[in-house]
């Protein structure tokens, strides 16, 4: 499965920009990121070459973060394609977290993340590969 | 469990004798108190014209109180009852409030002090046998240089580091594999934050013991401190006014805090009415100091508030004990028209294990109505990455604090290390409503 680093940002200026300083010191490569706004903090999720040294890094300085297998799902980019996947989910009651997607030029390739709470995440991976979707693991992720 | 006594003698007397003690030094210190320009007006004024009027312990309360403004009013010379070339130390305090406060010691008043010290010291348990890095401030503040002396009487290998710098604490703590700190308790749970920003490995390091004072903190803090660092702490209290720390001191029983009473009378009174109230019920500290003969000092009113334990403590020393201080009577906030003290909201919020080791309370207006809203860090090492998580956590930190003070705060998360720590006193409470 694939890999999300989440970091508890504080909504001040500035402290977005001290985590991508030191994941820059760090030669870190981020492939796709969104922020989960909740008001007076968000949640910085990122997609990253090696999540394990990026986690370090950041916690390292005492930034509260934290590593989370999260669904990959390769999606190709054509219409009703991300329809079919939510309602492969939704047809066996699983609750999505999270999510966000991101087309990879220049192969059109479409990749949604989905965080779902963990007892149904393997059963969440099951439905999605039946469904006919490539759950994108780890190295393939990064990889692409 | 072992019990290790400075002076066993004074230490377990009897309440008779710690009595006369009392009395004989308590005459002695208003002969004093005769000489200072300050107590030989306010004493005569109540009727005192010398020490012989003071037959009794019980006359005690025919002395009148002294409070904080006396000491600024006579400011600088005031209260010194010996010609200045007798004196060998000056302690000030800060003056917060724009005047200063001063103390002074005699050579004797020095060594008495140094003395009720080293009894403090060896009453946690600590010994020659200790490395100690005195973190407290250095200076005009009575912390830094009380606790040097009686740590150097006891035979400790004293790093006089003074407070500040933490990455050179850090490394000294390495260094010289310390034991022993002294250090207020906030400071102390920054110590912590920065020795894992460090990736420093309490296995590297011989802590052992952390004589902690000069704020109040609950004991969930203490209990905090003691899980984070792997350590004992110990409570302890003192102001400048009674000489500096050393007043009260925990025990290895860490059971709340002997008053040394052949050093010091205490008492607890109501705030409001001055009446002294029995033993196990809360009300105002008053002080009066024994030992010191540059600048007597008698039934000082703290505005600490605490109790004495009625019940002896299991060491088997027979000076009472004092709670933790549960409060100020001038810290205490009115918000919304309810009394707050900021303690009641640190004993919440220090139990939750999600909450990191620093917080702040602040309070302003939101249109006509008062705001309180507590600001805590997240503890890294239970971050899990999911929002509905600090949203629970955030409406139980919120549950936490209405239950104890019946007031709705707003709760902020912050990230960890984020919060303002002034290396020394934290500032705890930031009051922001316009005066008046």
């Amino acid at each position: 499965m694939a890999k999300q680093l989440t970091i508890f940002v504080e909504n001040r200026s500035g402290r977005l920009k001290s985590i991508s300083e030191n994941l820059q010191q760090s030669n870190i490569d981020i492939r796709a990121f969104t922020i989960q706004d909740k008001g007076d903090y968000g949640l910085l999720k990122l997609i990253v070459d090696r999540p394990d040294e990026a986690y370090l890094a950041l916690a390292d300085l005492g930034c509260a973060c934290a590593l989370k297998d999260i669904l990959a799902i390769s999606v190709p980019d054509q219409p009703g394609n991300f329809h079919r996947l939510t309602s492969a989910l939704a047809g066996h009651n699983i609750n999505v977290i999270d999510a966000y997607g991101f087309v990879l030029q220049p192969h059109h390739t479409g990749v949604c993340c989905m965080e779902i709470d963990q007892p149904q995440l393997m059963k969440a991976e099951e439905i999605v590969t039946e469904a006919g979707f490539q759950v994108l693991q780890d190295e393939e992720l990064y990889s692409l | 469990m072992e019990v290790p006594f400075w002076n066993k003698e004074i230490e377990t007397l009897d309440r008779a004798s710690l009595e006369k003690i009392q009395l004989e030094r308590l005459r002695e210190a208003l002969v004093w108190a005769f000489r200072t320009p300050f107590y030989s007006k306010k004493l005569s004024q109540a009727g005192i014209k010398t020490s012989d009027d003071i037959k009794g312990l019980e006359d005690l309360r025919r002395i009148p109180f002294t409070v904080k403004d006396d000491l600024r009013r006579s400011f600088p010379k005031g209260l010194l009852s010996v010609d200045m070339s007798e004196v060998v130390r000056v302690h000030s305090s800060s003056g917060t409030t724009g005047i200063p406060t001063v103390i002074y010691f005699s050579r004797d008043d020095v060594d008495r002090w140094t003395d009720l010290i080293a009894r403090c010291i060896v009453a946690t348990g600590a010994s020659s046998r200790d490395i100690f890095q005195n973190m407290m401030t250095y200076g005009l503040f009575t912390g830094g240089l009380g606790l040097h002396y009686g740590a150097e009487r006891v035979g400790m290998t004293v790093i006089p580091i003074s407070g500040g710098n933490t990455k050179r604490q850090l490394q000294v703590m390495k260094d010289f594999q310390t034991t022993a700190l002294h250090i207020t308790p906030s400071y102390l749970l920054h110590i912590h934050s920065q020795l894992q920003a460090e990736g420093i490995d309490l296995a590297d390091l011989s802590l052992s013991r952390a004589l902690i004072g000069a704020e109040p903190h609950s004991e969930n803090t203490r209990r905090k401190i003691e899980d984070l660092l792997q350590i004992q702490a110990f409570n302890s209290y003192g102001l400048s006014e009674l000489n500096g720390p050393g007043v009260a001191f925990e025990c290895v029983y860490r059971q709340d805090m002997h008053v040394w009473e052949d050093a010091y009378i205490v008492e607890i009174i109501d705030p409001d009415t001055g009446e002294n109230i029995e033993d196990g019920q809360e009300g105002e500290i008053v002080l009066t100091n024994l030992i010191r003969e540059a600048a007597p000092i008698l039934r000082y009113r703290t505005r600490d508030l605490a109790f004495l334990h009625a019940e002896p403590c299991p060491c088997g020393r027979t000076h009472r004990r004092l709670s933790r201080i549960r409060g100020r009577t001038d810290d205490m906030l009115i918000i919304g028209g309810v009394n707050v003290f900021p303690s009641q909201i640190e004993e919440r919020i220090m139990k939750i294990p999600e909450v990191a080791t620093n917080y702040q309370i602040h309070v302003d207006k939101k249109g006509a109505l008062d705001r309180l809203t507590v600001k805590v860090e997240i503890y890294p090492k239970l971050f899990l990455g999911e929002a509905s998580k600090l949203e629970a956590l955030r409406q139980h930190i919120k549950e936490e604090v209405r239950s104890s003070i019946v007031i709705n705060p707003v709760i902020e998360l912050h990230e960890p290390g984020s919060l303002p720590v002034s290396e020394g006193k934290a500032k705890r409470v930031v009051d922001e409503r316009p005066k008046e």
